[in-house]
């Protein structure tokens, strides 16, 4: 059976949109260089799987379920500040390459934790990722260098809540679709 | 020019050795200020909990040391082949000395993450071998380090970006064997 093939999605927003918090130099990297490789070699251990096996290895669609307000993190963690304060500190004590996660456990409106993932593993189905912060250096040297802390604390400043909110309430639909 | 350009530009070694080295010396100091407490006190559960930070920054400290030691400029001896035992111990395991590198330059781009390659000598067997390593994780044990080549991406980021393998392959100009050689034998 025939692969099929991922292809690099556009940014939804323009590569200098993030400035001052993440220089447009990055931008354009992270997303026509690394992410584009990324896609690049999935493609290849697709097709090279492909007559392995019969199925995708994509994650399952989580079905919607009905609309919740997003004060599930001020239960959780007391207030935002110390919400903020605990995934900060995750994310500067992370040893090496990987992500830092708010993760809703088992589905849309589940328990919410913060997680963290080495290199490129993901969060896997059930649990839904609503926001993911990247480690890599490749994030944030060019414009940080060592400094990973001023590029978490910088990071509050564009984290898309309204997307976040959408993902906790309703789940993640596969990003990868074809 | 700094000495190890074009191979490895002036910031990157300065911010590579004033910073990121010196940020693993600092952070291992407090981890084992907090060891020789918890030490004193007989606190076992402290002493546990603190390993990983003792191995990652001390890691990082000691993966650093070695790897200055493993460059010299092109003006000092860098690049210049290995010879003697190494350089037979290298043709004998690997043919050559041009088909070690790609051999660890296929390893160096194969470390998925933040990590280290290392040619090494076997403790038991005395062979020499490539291995792999995450993070800061550093080569203890059976195996002793000879040639260690960072591949996190700050040790190249900033003068390569996403071309790693430019930076895998630039680097034996400036790779110090004398070192290799000592260590070695």
């Amino acid at each position: 059976m025939a692969s099929q093939t991922h292809t690099l999605p556009p940014l939804p927003y323009a590569y200098d949109a993030l400035e001052p918090v993440i220089s447009k130099q990055i931008m354009e990297l992270h997303h026509q260089k690394h992410h584009q490789t990324y896609i690049n070699n999935l493609n290849a251990a697709l097709s090279a799987q492909a007559s392995a096996t019969a199925s995708n290895d994509v994650p399952t669609l989580i079905s919607l379920q009905q609309k919740l307000r997003f004060n599930a993190i001020v239960s959780r963690w007391g207030s935002h500040e110390a919400f903020v304060k605990a995934f900060g500190a995750e994310l500067l004590g992370l040893q090496g390459s990987g992500w830092g996660w708010l993760v809703s456990k088992g589905g849309a409106k589940g328990r919410l934790e913060i997680v963290t993932t080495k290199d490129q593993d993901p969060v896997n189905a059930p649990d839904v990722s609503v926001f993911g912060v990247d480690m890599w250096e490749h994030a944030y040297y060019l414009q940080y260098l060592n400094n990973k802390a001023g590029y978490v604390e910088g990071i509050w400043k564009i984290i898309h809540w309204a997307e976040a909110e959408k993902r906790y309430t309703a789940g993640v639909e596969n990003p990868l679709k074809l | 020019m700094a000495p190890l350009e074009p191979s490895i530009s002036g910031k990157i070694m300065e911010i590579h050795h004033k910073n990121h080295h010196n940020t693993y010396v600092t952070s291992y100091n407090n981890a084992l200020e907090q060891l020789q407490e918890a030490l004193a006190k007989g606190d076992i559960a402290t002493q546990i909990a603190l390993k990983p930070a003792v191995n990652f920054h001390g890691g990082g400290h000691l993966n650093h040391t070695l790897f200055w030691e493993n460059l010299a400029p092109k003006s000092a001896g860098g690049g210049e082949p290995p010879s003697g035992a190494l350089s037979k111990a290298i043709d004998s395991t690997y043919g050559s000395l041009g088909e070690f590198q790609s051999k660890m330059n296929a390893a160096l781009a194969g470390i998925q993450g933040s990590g280290w390659a290392w040619l090494v000598k076997d403790k038991q067997t005395g062979q020499i071998g490539i291995r792999t390593y995450a993070n800061q994780d550093p080569v203890v044990g059976q195996f002793q380090p000879l040639l260690g080549i960072d591949a996190w991406e700050h040790a190249y980021y900033l003068q390569y970006q996403n071309r790693k393998a430019e930076y895998f392959s630039a680097i034996w100009d400036v790779i110090n064997w004398k070192t290799v050689e000592k260590r070695f034998t």
